[in-house]
């Protein structure tokens, strides 16, 4: 049998889920491998959604709203932008972004709405099935997949791509505007880090590690990982437990 | 507001699989999916129907209810979008709060979208369904907001769709305000000559608007007057303007916004000179006093329109060419009139008539192509004619571009004050083109006009009266009740927020501030429920109420736990 992928898209109510309801009215023909959760507005779609949905292997998340400027709520899809493109980037880092895919479908494309989803379905199916479906998902993909939904909640990266828009869009007191590549820059290195800095919490979860020990692991410079420590340290997320023939145990807190 | 519980409940969901007749029930098997919903968790209740929203299956909703001492309710039928406020009064009327309600959607999304799948349109309603369930395990009973309705309307623009407004609204005994910017009513309507149909001169229209404007009792015009602020919610609006230089303030209950649309600066098209070269709108006085000496008249349509920079039909334009064009030719038969055009649009019962009394005059209509635009040259036309598949020059000594009409270049400031939508031309958004044609998204907000797209009089007047009759519904209450599904910063949260105030930035509606005590406060009657605070809250803390994460996390987790 071939390969039939297991798909999730998050529409939102007044533009893509009535572009979705027009497909059916029209009765536009397309597979049924997506199932559809409706939101009010795309911008609602928090990065944890999509994340927790990969998780637990399924194959492909698809987010649709409001074409950009049409939002029922004026600029949730432009909310919905970034937050994606976060966590497209977050997932990047696994190889999981060609997984998710944002579009904007309106409500009177009922013929597009049957178009991009086949386009989905054939792109997944392409692509294969996803590495944490099955029955014996790779254990460190999924934890690295964990670290990404843990680093995409925190507070830092959170704080970062919710002033993503008016840092990058609008001008300061000083009437300076920050410049979008520069932005990218900073959140590209937040990503990283806190994916990192994630993994070791994750990897503390069952027992204390030394730095040594969490490096040969993660297979991270032990340098950068004392790095991590000592910002993890300072956010009280790890302390030390002992230390055992002059090397520090770091267990999470 | 209803408690937040935090209290485990037990919960007992009611499912109810409607066949639709044979629009779901012809191509799955609903009663077995009915007997898979009964061993869902949660399920206490679970049924088929011939067709859940008729009488009988109402009744049978709350029968069940009743019966099995249900408090959720999930039908899986058509779709939320038509029919969820029927079910949500139905189980209200059983005695449950309506948002213990949840909607599954196997009929648009599912069986009449996989025709010839009936297998995977079975799994997938499967899925759908055992989704619902999760997601109506984890709701929580809401209540309405309610508001006080100041009875008092505002109209803004002074033109022929807010005249009518303003006049239908006051006539019907509201207090309204008609305010507009310039120092006399009327707009455009001063400018034109004869209005289509029936050739009645626009002053004839404007003096019977304005003689009933300044009759009726509960209308205060003010002139020369700007919007500068807009505060507030449905019911309860406080508008700040200028009214020549001095501070006026207003409270009403709502706002019908009748800006109209502005004239396209025809400096650059087709060798525009104001002289020869003139816009219909230019032609409109000249006919009034009577100053066409013209013989050779050559009108071009189409002129800045229907291209990649204004893609838009502007739909007056054809109209006012045909009654200029039979002006012209009244008054001298003699004069040559020739119209060149992409497509002609003359619809109802009455334009067409123009344009076969066109042809019956004599008048030439020639088709151009989109790319092969008319040439204008010292005293000819020069344009392909593809029926006669060459070129033809027409000999012209005033040249008439029906320019379109364009969306009023400062739009975009009156939509941010009124937290309302603009599209991409920048003309006005409606809440939705069919179904709510008057509405902006924002409740108590209403459009009418060409501050949607360009519209002719007749038009202008009926979407005026439309705009009024919309916010008398709202006006015609002492109280209103606003969506109950908001945001909101539980009590048990607020140790959770920061003060960071990224949600106030984020909030499109101003919902969100912080108050005199220095903590984040959402108001209620602000918040339309997009959700994206709570998506952008950095610790978390916002909960988006029917929307809730933990409601969203169940879902994925019935969909992909394994």
């Amino acid at each position: 049998m071939s390969f039939e992928p297991k798909l999730l898209g998050f529409l939102c109510n007044w533009c893509s889920y009535a572009g979705a309801d027009l497909a059916g009215v029209s009765r536009i023909q397309y597979p049924p491998n997506m199932r559809v959760i409706r939101v009010m507005c795309s911008g609602r779609i928090d990065p944890k959604f999509i994340i927790q949905a990969l998780e637990l292997g399924i194959d492909g998340v698809y987010v649709m709203g409001c074409h950009l400027g049409d939002c029922h709520y004026l600029e949730g899809n432009y909310e919905a932008v970034m937050k994606f493109e976060m966590t497209q980037e977050f997932l990047k880092l696994v190889g999981l972004d060609d997984r998710i895919r944002l579009d904007w479908v309106s409500a009177s494309e009922g013929v597009r709405y049957g178009n991009v989803v086949s386009k989905f379905v054939n792109d997944i199916k392409e692509l294969g099935p996803s590495p944490l479906g099955g029955d014996s998902p790779d254990k460190e993909l999924i934890n690295k997949v964990r670290a990404i939904k843990l680093a995409a909640g925190s507070n830092r990266m959170r704080a970062l791509v919710g002033r993503e828009r008016k840092i990058t869009e609008e001008e300061n007191v000083y009437g300076e505007k920050y410049p979008l590549k520069k932005f990218k820059e900073i959140m590209s290195q937040a990503i990283k880090e806190e994916f990192d800095r994630h993994r070791i919490l994750i990897a503390l979860e069952d027992e204390s590690k030394s730095v040594k020990a969490l490096g040969s692991e993660l297979k991270i410079d032990p340098s950068i990982i004392l790095e991590h420590m000592l910002i993890l340290k300072s956010r009280a997320q790890v302390d030390f437990q002992e230390i055992i023939k002059n090397t520090p145990i770091y267990m999470k807190m | 507001m209803v408690e937040e519980e935090k209290k485990e409940e037990d919960v007992r969901v009611g499912v109810f699989i409607c066949h639709c007749g044979s629009n779901i029930g012809g191509l799955i098997d609903c009663k077995g999916l009915a007997e898979y919903a009964g061993t869902l968790h949660g399920v206490a209740h679970s049924e088929d129907n011939l067709y859940t929203c008729s009488e009988t299956g109402l009744t049978a909703i709350k029968t069940a209810i009743k019966e099995n001492n249900l408090n959720r309710v999930v039908v899986a039928s058509c779709t939320p979008r038509t029919h969820e406020p029927l079910f949500r009064e139905c189980i209200s009327e059983a005695g449950l709060n309506p948002y213990l309600f949840n909607f599954v959607n196997i009929r648009d999304q599912c069986t009449w979208v996989h025709m010839k799948d009936p297998e995977g349109a079975y799994a997938k309603a499967a899925d759908l369904v055992k989704m619902g369930v999760a997601k109506a395990e984890k709701l929580k009973p809401l209540d309405m907001i309610k508001l006080d309705i100041n009875p008092i309307g505002l109209v803004i623009g002074g033109g022929v769709t807010g005249m009518s407004a303003a006049l239908n609204l006051s006539r019907q005994g509201f207090k309204t305000y008609l305010v507009e910017r310039d120092d006399r009513l009327g707009g455009r309507l001063n400018d034109l000559y004869k209005l289509f149909p029936h050739d009645i001169e626009a002053s004839v229209l404007l003096d019977k608007l304005i003689t009933n404007l300044n009759n009726s009792p509960n209308l205060e015009i003010l002139l020369s007057t700007k919007i500068t602020n807009i505060d507030g919610f449905v019911g309860n609006y406080e508008i700040e303007l200028l009214q020549n230089g001095k501070d006026v303030n207003l409270k009403v209950g709502i706002i019908i916004v009748a800006v109209g649309s502005s004239i396209l600066d025809p400096q650059g098209l087709f060798k525009y000179d104001g002289q020869k070269i003139i816009t219909q709108y230019e032609l409109e006085p000249k006919l009034k006093n009577k100053q066409i000496k013209a013989k050779e008249v050559v009108m071009i349509q189409c002129a800045g329109s229907r291209n990649d920079k204004r893609p838009y039909c502007s739909s007056v334009c054809c109209m006012t060419a045909l009654k200029n064009a039979l002006i012209i030719k009244e008054k001298n038969p003699e004069t040559h009139i020739s119209i060149l055009f992409r497509d002609l649009y003359t619809p109802g019962t009455e334009y067409e008539k123009y344009y076969r009394k066109a042809r019956e005059e004599g008048i030439l209509f020639i088709r151009y192509e989109e790319n092969r635009n008319p040439i204008v040259e010292e005293n000819h036309i020069r344009v392909y004619n593809e029926f006669m598949g060459e070129e033809m020059l027409i000999p012209y000594d005033l040249l008439v571009l029906s320019t379109p009409l364009v969306a009023n270049s400062d739009n975009k400031d009156l939509a941010q004050m009124l937290k309302v939508p603009t599209e991409s031309n920048n003309f006005f958004l409606e809440a939705h083109v069919k179904l709510r044609p008057s509405d902006f998204a924002t409740d108590g907000v209403f459009i009418g006009g060409s501050a949607k797209w360009p519209v002719d009089i007749t038009e202008s007047i009926a979407q005026g009266y439309s705009a009024a009759s919309r916010a008398s519904t709202i006006l015609s209450h002492k109280t209103i009740e606003v969506e109950g599904s908001t945001s909101n910063l539980p009590v048990y949260n607020k140790n959770l927020c920061t003060g960071c105030e990224i949600c106030v930035k984020v909030c499109p509606f101003h919902a969100i501030i912080k108050n005199e005590d220095d903590e984040i406060e959402i108001i209620e009657a602000l918040c339309k429920g997009c959700g994206v605070c709570g998506a952008t809250c950095t610790n978390q803390a916002i909960v988006i109420r029917h929307f809730t994460d933990d409601q969203i996390m169940s879902e994925i987790l019935a969909y992909g736990g394994k």
